[in-house]
């Protein structure tokens, strides 16, 4: 019965080459020498019919036995092989994933751009329509009606570039609007007797030495409120609101008198000093506030001169620099960056 | 501005308040206060040590045992015992060997810490015991400069003779100047007594005293007109338009003594800014910075009759064209006949309210003084200052409206301190011509205008108060109030000045929050904007960086755009011109915004090697008259587009190899171009057209320049920069990409294909893909090919990519061959291979025939 106890050691024979086998290559030899078509288990099977008739079936049985174990070992220990294969494999192929990425170059917006979006959207929220009007003004839009008369000290207020005009009337002169509020007249006219609610962002240009802190070109955004019942509280309720959500909502903000000559009574809003929290520092010039905006109610004259009756109406208006809010959050030095463009600058923000 | 508080305490009880909430109650009320300077308090730049400088005084100098130059000088401070000191100063010096003194000065003891005198600049010490030429010496007397009221080391100050022993010095010389800095034209607070008046309101504490009684105080005689003021005696007086001076007040002040003016005026003048020159033009000051009112001195001996008369004249008159004086500058000032003169019998003395002549000064010699106190037109001061370029203190407030009350006043005011510190005699008669005495000015008030102006109920009573307090006379007449406006209020004159009083004086800080609550106005979106950030957006997303130029530019630039001198660039309109430029460079309004790119490029390419921006602004140009009936101001101002690229494609990469030497090229601006047209849905829209020869944009290269349009709009011009451009603005030798675009005609073409846009299906079928490589003349634009087959092949042919272009022999000489990756996919089925064969047999026909493509190797 020595056939019964070759199949044996061959089992164990197979099973220790088997753990023996560590790469694939290996592993197939190993399947060829033992489970291929000329294997060593094959090949016995084949001599069952050498085996004496009693004998067969229980020889017949067991070598399918070790068939299948032996099949199931090699499965195993190709799993454990592919496995370690594939281990290896990766750890040749790590990298320093700290390496710079393949270079993408993204755009910016310019910081004005990003500085009028938060004042757009804050101002939305609160109804304010975005209202446009020209940078090429009529001296009666930007002053006149604005109840500015020509030689008027008021006017004093504001140092303009004139156009040069060539033969017309000097009713019809012309200038580059020095701040936002000759569209409110505009605003007025066009939609007049609707009640309005409109802020107006654009250029506005003053003659005026270009330092660190003045350019001759800065961007302004007003606000205006006309209604049957617009009032000084809503007017600081309005911009209380706005700075609460712009510079922070644990900002306290102070109301006091002021004077523009196209509001009546006329007010500034100030806030809490960003920098040193109201304690005093060199840019709130140790008074622990900084400004926020002019404003006051809409004049009568301004409203008559848009349209509408001072009886019955009232409005409010506002006004600020757009620049100089992002000059404070980012520390910026020099507001010339602004429009000379310096890329490393404006690609900052 | 600027004012002591020590003077306004003369008028009102102030010195009591804390300075902090002094200043707060100043800001609230709208007298904006710009900065406060501490004089010897806590916050000085020196403070004064209370208890170790002090006054004291000099009651004998001996001399030195062991220095010539130096004296020994008793002092008592107060103490138990007096103090020797040590010191050089020559005033003191020169009274060596006196004993019976008296004279009080500022006093400091060791440990005190002053600017040392004898540094140059101002360097502080401690004051140490010590030892000079074997002298003990642990105190001193004190210059102005080692108190750091001035720079003046010389000698050492001396107090007036009845300031009170050993009193801490900081009492007597410490002050706060509050710099004011009120926004409007308020004549009534361009003075000490004006901001006074208004503290007085403010924290309801009488006024100590009334400057408007000094006239009646000092018995002078008003004559204003008729008989009386004939053989007055000094001057005959003349206003020839009252519109222009509403008032005139001559005061003769005779036997002046010229000299310093004492201490405590030369101090208030230069804590206000005002340099002292001698008493009676330091008292002109002074009284002008005190109550508003400028005042003008004559030396009467340099007024001058009219011919054959004996009386001195004096008459306020417009100037005749062309008539020309000296003012007290020195220069030689021509007028118009709108400018009014003060004249005398025989020409001009002085340009109204603006600046005295240069003949009639006063000098050391003078001996009697015609004093102007007037009152003059604001805006026809203002315009003759503008005219003349000549800006005065006196014009400047007068163009802020001086009420005409205040004449005779701070005539009286002045004499009165003439009499006093010029030994001066006050002429009895006061002459006053009062042509344009105003009307008593009334406004109907009802106080519910300011609850419905203000949104809150400020009570009638307390309107009634602050209106009082701020000397509006109220009469209450019922609902409505009659109230008379104060003279000097030459700015209130509406129902809603008074509500303005009611709340600054009331206080903002005690007015609540509330938001409007009201009918909404009819909403609207503003789509032009909306659009313009989208494609901003898209921009920054392509990797452009936004830029916002100046919108003014050099006129040169203009002409530095032109590649040849002869061909002028086609800008729209004529150009906005500046009548006043800052400079050349910014004079006039840009209608290109090529220029800002280029100037934006070269600036930056200092500092980087690859520049690629946008930006989107307004250009300008004349386009027809203004009308200020209807707003329309003339001018156009649409929006354009520009792009600007240059410089290194890849920036610098450890893997980058050779491609980081690769420059941008005309295709990477038009690959951005291609992608902005792909998400604005115009890709299939745009028409691209290769300018005919002559016929290019003068800035760019005839060979690499695109002009786009869109249906029948012109979109504008994208290509690379003609080299003599890019050499005018010194750019380096690199493509330079460059585009500039309307932005309405592009925008406009963006809605309308959006609103046109329809999506049909999307197939789930897979595409069968196909190469076709066509041979077509080299002219032929490749767009043209691309469409052709697009168009042949719809609807089926879904995508049609170029893939390939080659010149060379198999294509033949003047030909190119374009190969192109062809998708074709249904939406109902599978592409069949007939089917397939049926669309390429109708693409090649199509080409064939309209463009005269063959098939390559077909
Ligand atoms: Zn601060």
């Amino acid at each position: 019965m020595g056939s019964f106890d070759e199949l044996e050691q061959i089992r164990e024979q197979a099973l220790v080459d088997l753990t023996g086998a560590s790469t694939t290559a290996a592993l197939e030899a190993w399947e060829d020498r033992y489970l291929g078509r000329k294997g060593e288990i094959t090949l016995r099977a084949r001599t069952v019919g050498q085996l004496p008739q009693e004998n067969r079936p229980a020889f017949g049985q067991r070598v399918n036995e070790i068939k299948r174990l032996l099949v199931q070992a090699y499965e195993a220990r190709a799993e454990e092989i592919s496995h370690a294969e594939l281990e290896t494999r990766l750890a040749t192929e790590a990298i320093d994933v700290t390496l710079p990425g393949r270079p993408v170059t993204p755009g910016h917006l310019h910081l004005t751009t990003q500085a009028l979006r938060e004042l757009y959207a804050i101002f939305g929220k609160m109804g304010f329509e975005v209202y446009e009007a020209p940078d090429v003004e009529l001296e009666a839009y930007n002053f006149d009606l604005l109840n500015i008369p020509e030689y008027h000290p008021a006017r004093d207020m504001w140092d303009t570039f004139w156009v040069k005009e060539t033969g017309e009337g000097p009713s019809n002169r012309r200038l580059l609007r020095t701040h936002t509020s000759p569209g409110q007249i505009r605003a007025m006219r066009e939609r007049c007797p609707e009640p309005i609610r409109v802020i107006l962002p654009g250029k506005c240009y003053r003659y005026e030495q270009i330092t660190v802190r003045a350019e001759h070109q800065f961007y302004q955004l007003e606000g205006l409120a006309v209604g049957r019942g617009i009032t000084m509280t809503d007017l600081i309720g309005t911009i209380a609101q706005f700075a609460r959500m712009f510079y922070g909502p644990d900002r306290t903000v102070r109301v006091r008198g002021s004077y523009f000559p196209f509001t009546e009574p006329s007010v500034e809003v100030d806030t809490e000093c960003i920098l040193c929290g109201g304690k005093g520092c060199p840019v709130c010039k140790y008074t622990g506030w900084l400004e926020v905006a002019g404003a006051g109610m809409v004049h009568p004259v301004v409203l008559e001169n848009g349209g509408y009756d001072p009886e019955t109406w009232s409005g409010f208006a506002f006004g600020f620099g757009v620049e100089r809010p992002s000059m404070m959050k980012y520390n910026v030095q020099d507001i010339r960056w602004f429009y000379g463009n310096d890329l490393r600058f404006l690609r900052r923000f | 501005m600027k004012i002591p508080l020590s003077w306004l305490n003369d008028y009102v009880e102030v010195a009591d308040l804390d300075i902090g909430e002094l200043r707060q109650r100043l800001d609230l009320a709208g007298l904006e206060v710009g900065s406060i300077e501490a004089i010897g308090y806590p916050g000085a730049e020196l403070p004064w040590d209370p208890e170790r400088v002090m006054t004291a005084a000099v009651l004998a100098v001996r001399p030195h045992p062991n220095a010539d130059r130096l004296v020994l000088v008793e002092v008592d401070y107060g103490g138990a015992e007096h103090e020797i000191a040590v010191t050089g100063a020559p005033s003191l010096y020169a009274r060596k060997g006196q004993t019976d003194l008296n004279l009080k000065v500022a006093f400091a003891w060791e440990g005190a810490e002053l600017y040392d005198g004898h540094a140059e600049g101002f360097i502080k010490a401690r004051l140490k015991k010590t030892q000079i030429r074997g002298e003990p010496s642990r105190a001193m007397v004190c210059s102005e400069k080692e108190l750091g009221l001035s720079e003046a080391s010389g000698d050492i100050i001396y107090l007036p003779d009845d300031t009170p022993v050993g009193v801490p010095l900081v009492k007597i010389l410490g002050d706060y100047v509050i710099d004011f800095e009120i926004k409007g034209p308020f004549g009534h607070l361009q003075s000490v007594f004006g901001i006074a008046r208004e503290l007085s309101a403010l924290y309801g504490r009488p006024l100590k005293r009334d400057p408007l009684a000094t006239a009646e105080a000092l018995g002078l005689r008003v004559v204003s007109q008729g008989d009386a003021f004939e053989g007055t005696g000094f001057v005959d007086l003349a206003i020839a338009d009252a519109k222009l001076c509403s008032r005139y007040t001559a005061t003769m002040i005779r036997n002046v003594e010229i000299k310093p003016s004492p201490l405590w005026m030369q101090m208030r003048l230069q804590r206000v800014g005002v340099r002292p020159i001698n008493n009676i033009v330091d008292i002109t000051n002074y009284v002008m910075m005190e109550l508003g009112q400028p005042l003008h001195a004559f030396d009467y001996a340099e007024v001058r009759p009219r011919p054959g008369t004996a009386q001195p004249t004096i008459v306020v008159r417009p100037a005749a064209a062309g008539e020309q004086m000296a003012t007290l500058d020195g220069e030689l000032r021509t007028f118009d006949d709108q400018m009014l003169l003060i004249t005398d019998g025989q020409g001009a003395v002085g340009v109204a309210g603006v600046m005295g002549g240069l003949d009639s000064e006063i000098g050391d010699d003078t001996r009697d003084v015609l004093l102007e106190a007037a009152n003059f037109n604001f805006l026809n001061i203002r315009r003759t200052g503008q005219k003349l370029k000549l800006t005065t203190e006196a014009s400047t407030r007068f163009g802020k409206r001086v009420d005409p009350e205040l004449t005779l006043p701070a005539a009286a005011r002045a004499a009165e301190l003439m009499r006093d510190l010029a030994n001066a005699t006050i002429d009895p008669v006061v002459l006053d011509l009062y042509p344009g005495k105003p009307e008593k000015r009334t406004i109907v008030y009802d106080p519910a205008l300011a609850n419905r102006l203000l949104g809150m109920e400020i009570p009638r009573a307390e309107q009634m108060r602050i209106l009082r307090a701020l000397a509006f006379d109220v009469a209450d007449t019922g609902t409505e109030w009659t109230v008379t406006v104060p003279s000097y209020r030459l700015d209130v004159g509406l129902p809603v000045d008074l509500v303005e009083e009611v709340a600054r004086v009331w206080g903002y800080d005690r007015f609540p929050e509330t938001l409007i609550d009201e009918e909404l106005p009819p909403l609207r979106r503003n789509h032009a904007l909306e659009a313009e950030e989208h494609l901003r957006d898209l921009l920054v997303g392509l990797g452009l960086d936004e830029v916002i130029s100046y919108s003014l530019i050099d006129p040169q630039e203009e002409g530095r755009l032109q590649s040849e001198p002869g061909v002028p660039l086609s800008l729209p309109g004529a150009c906005v011109v500046l009548q006043n430029p800052l400079a050349p460079e910014r004079s006039l309004m840009r209608r290109t915004l090529l220029s800002g790119a280029l100037r934006t490029a070269w600036a930056n390419l200092r500092y980087l090697d690859r520049v690629a921006i946008f930006e989107i602004g307004r250009i300008h140009y004349h386009v027809s008259a203004p009308d200020a009936a209807t707003g329309e101001t003339g001018v156009a101002e649409p929006r354009h587009l520009s792009m600007l690229m240059t410089g290194v494609r890849n920036p610098t990469w450890w893997q980058g190899g050779a491609a980081t030497a690769e420059k941008l090229d005309y295709f990477d601006l038009k690959g951005v171009v291609d992608a902005l047209l792909e998400r604005l849905g115009l890709t299939a829209k745009v028409q691209w057209a290769r300018p005919a020869v002559g016929q290019c944009h003068p800035s760019f290269h005839p060979g690499r320049c695109a002009l786009v349009s869109v249906g029948d709009r012109a979109l504008g011009v994208l290509g690379e920069l003609h080299p003599r451009v890019r050499e005018a603005y010194d750019l380096p030798e690199q493509p330079v990409l460059a585009l500039e675009w309307d932005l309405e005609a592009l925008l406009e073409a963006a809605d309308l294909a959006d609103a046109e846009k329809r999506i049909g299906w999307l197939s789930p079928h897979a595409p069968v893909h196909e190469d076709l490589a066509l041979v077509v003349d080299e002219a032929l634009p490749a767009v043209t090919v691309k469409r052709t087959i697009e168009n042949a092949g719809r609807p089926l042919v879904t995508e049609v990519v170029l893939f390939d272009v080659y010149r060379g022999e198999q294509a033949g000489p003047g030909k190119k061959s374009l190969a192109f990756a062809l998708s074709y996919q249904a939406p109902d089925r599978s592409l069949s291979d007939r089917d397939i064969e049926k669309l390429r047999g109708r693409i090649i026909k199509t080409v064939e025939k309209e463009l005269g493509a063959k098939l390559r190797g077909g």
